[in-house]
């Protein structure tokens, strides 16, 4: 396979984008990411969209044709791919597949979700899709529900306290204010959601023990990477940030499968495997970017991609290893809980933030001499996960 | 002003208990006062509701033309037995809510204003107003109605209201109805607030009312707009 550089990034400010269509979303991004890598004129052999819904959402589907036309690309190869809120993932392996190969030389992946169009309830219905028809939708079981159950047995297991989750929520948060993409620029302290007798009419009980403030936003949002070859990267203006490490691994589509639910064996398999890949440990990752969608994923995903032992999660975020500054900085990006959480961008916004911080662009939330990066895009409750692991080359 | 007319357009006015201040401790843990505004506090309240007049999204031209006719129309005995309350950050105004007795018995909720976002200010101001008519000035039940999908998920759905016949005092949708047992049993959920507010908070929020630049309250209800596409 030959190397596969990310020569531009792009992205626009999660929120809800009202005066945005989602294609309009999807082209911004796409040309922020063309801008970036300076690609001029050259030809975009393939374009991929990670979108998981915009049927439901916005009654377009089709929207990678739809997007190649609006760009201009034509007649570039067109393609959505939809792997739940691990699409932008998804679409990211096969921008990397068609360019490893050979197949192409240049490929643009847009991930992208317009989720605001619809109330509250109706999103969270929406993305409750992805669970078994039969066995848990029909009992009206939703994303936030397993959630609240998987955290009540790591708890139970592990040790996990709902201190713990309000941690992950305000160090999060706290980082969202450095990041201008971020969707929730508000700082949270542990009085407002967590100790003070009142907190729980500021953070109600969502699927206990998942309170609000434990929650991803739904957000609007679109984010673009350009890949290409070392030949053609070299000839274009930024610093090579190469991906060296892919990975993606399934689990039993139901929770009640799992001999262990609290094992996320498809996080741990894709993550060995990316690091496998990029011949490199997960001590040597100097950044990470993991999808909290709920605060009780960030330290489960940080334990299950090897970063710390089971059960040593929380305590590592209660050293403070996992803030800007720590040891290995989690999500300085504000992750899912503060950037939001566009269901089919998320796996590409987490790819683009590691972009920047490798390059040394990140501003404010800079994690120093950042020069190896790993992102983990969590499909279903689990069930279809991918890894990557990305490096700084120049 | 030829006060012999005046006394004909005066509505007279029933003695209203007063509405013991509170604090609110918001997730951000900034304290959010909660107090009565009286008639002469309407002056400066306008200059906050005035920029939201600029604001279709969420629909808060319409709320906050009628907020400035309400308190405008209070200030100038215009409107019967209106009340309003309003939230205060370290002196600066957030929001404002008001409603007007119909009876004794029987309360209209106005409308909830809140020119900041994202912490729950206009759900503990509407909150504080329930409060006051069910348990200072001791209702039965109190009509509502609302102009935006928010302010309908977050009246109608969070507290059960019930469906009523006839109109609400505002016109529009269907009024519904907060009652007194709906009230308490929703409070502990709902209400938040702590008496008494420390002095040196109360004599913050007392001191001054502040009101934050019309760019700056465009910004908070609009959302920052980062200087990035």
């Amino acid at each position: 396979m030959r190397p596969v550089v990310v020569a531009g990034v792009g992205m626009i400010p999660f929120e809800r984008r009202d005066e945005d269509s989602l294609m309009d979303m999807l082209a911004t991004a796409g040309l922020n990411a063309m801008d970036d890598a300076g690609l001029g004129d050259r030809p975009v052999d393939s374009v991929y969209v990670g979108n998981m819904a915009s049927g439901l959402f916005n009654h377009q589907v089709s929207v990678a044709s739809a997007l190649v036309d609006r760009l201009s690309l034509l007649p570039a190869a067109a393609d959505r791919v939809e792997n739940g809120p691990a699409s932008g993932g998804s679409a990211i392996k096969n921008g990397f597949l068609a360019v490893a190969s050979g197949f192409n030389d240049v490929v643009l992946v847009v991930g992208g979700e317009k989720m605001r169009e619809v109330i509250g309830p109706k999103a969270t219905d929406i993305v409750a899709c992805m669970t078994h028809p039969e066995v848990e939708y029909i009992y009206g079981l939703t994303l936030p529900a397993m959630a609240g159950m998987f955290a009540r047995l790591y708890m139970e297991k592990y040790g996990v306290t709902r201190e713990h989750l309000a941690m992950v929520a305000i160090k999060n948060q706290t980082n969202g204010l450095l990041n201008p993409y971020a969707h929730i620029q508000m700082k949270i302290t542990m009085e407002g959601i967590l100790t003070h007798p009142q907190s729980h009419i500021n953070s109600p009980v969502v699927a206990d023990p998942i309170h609000l403030y434990d929650c991803c936003p739904v957000s609007d949002g679109a984010a673009a990477v350009l890949l290409t070859t070392e030949e053609i990267a070299n000839k274009l203006k930024k610093p090579l940030v190469t991906i060296d490490g892919v990975g993606q691994a399934t689990d039993t589509h139901t929770l009640q499968e799992r001999s262990d639910p609290t094992d996320l064996k498809a996080v741990t398999l894709a993550s060995e495997q990316a690091f496998k890949m990029a011949g490199i440990k997960p001590k040597d990752i100097d950044v990470a970017e993991l999808h909290d969608a709920f605060t009780i994923l960030e330290i489960a995903e940080s334990e299950h991609a090897g970063f710390f032992p089971k059960g040593e999660g929380a305590k590592a975020l209660e050293r403070g290893e996992t803030q800007i500054g720590g040891k290995l900085p989690i999500n300085p990006s504000g992750g899912l809980k503060a950037r939001g959480h566009p269901v089919g961008a998320t796996g590409v916004a987490q790819v683009v933030e590691l972009v920047w911080q490798l390059r040394g662009e990140a501003g404010e939330r800079q994690v120093k001499g950042a020069a190896n990066g790993f992102s983990l895009n969590f499909g279903g409750f689990g069930n279809n996960v991918l890894a990557f692991v990305l490096r700084r080359k120049s | 002003m030829d006060m012999e007319v005046e006394e004909y357009l005066r509505p007279p006015e029933l003695d209203l208990p007063p509405y013991p201040p509170k604090v609110v401790t918001l997730a951000t843990g900034g304290k959010l006062i909660i107090r009565q505004a009286s008639r002469e506090d309407v002056p400066i309240l306008l200059e906050a509701v005035r920029p939201a007049m600029k604001v279709e999204r969420d629909f808060y031209d319409i709320v906050a033309a009628r907020v400035y006719a309400e308190l405008l129309g209070w200030y100038r005995h215009r409107v019967r037995d209106e009340f309003c309350l309003m939230g205060q950050i370290d002196g600066l105004l957030v929001g404002v809510v008001n409603t007007r007795l119909y009876s004794r018995e029987l309360g209209i909720s106005l409308h909830t204003l809140a020119t900041e976002r994202g912490l729950r200010i206009g759900a503990h101001l509407f909150a504080a107003k329930m409060e006051y008519s069910f348990e200072y000035i001791r209702q039965e039940e109190v009509l509502i109605t609302a102009e935006s999908p928010i302010g309908f998920r977050r009246w109608m759905i969070e507290y059960e209201l019930i469906e009523r016949e006839g109109q609400h005092e505002l016109g529009g949708a269907t009024p519904y109805g907060l009652t007194k047992e709906l009230y308490f049993k929703h409070k502990d959920r709902l209400v938040a607030g702590e008496r008494p507010v420390p002095e040196e908070l109360l004599a913050v929020a007392e001191k001054e009312i502040l009101v934050a630049s019309e760019e700056d309250i465009l910004e908070k209800i609009l959302g920052a707009r980062r200087k990035v596409q």
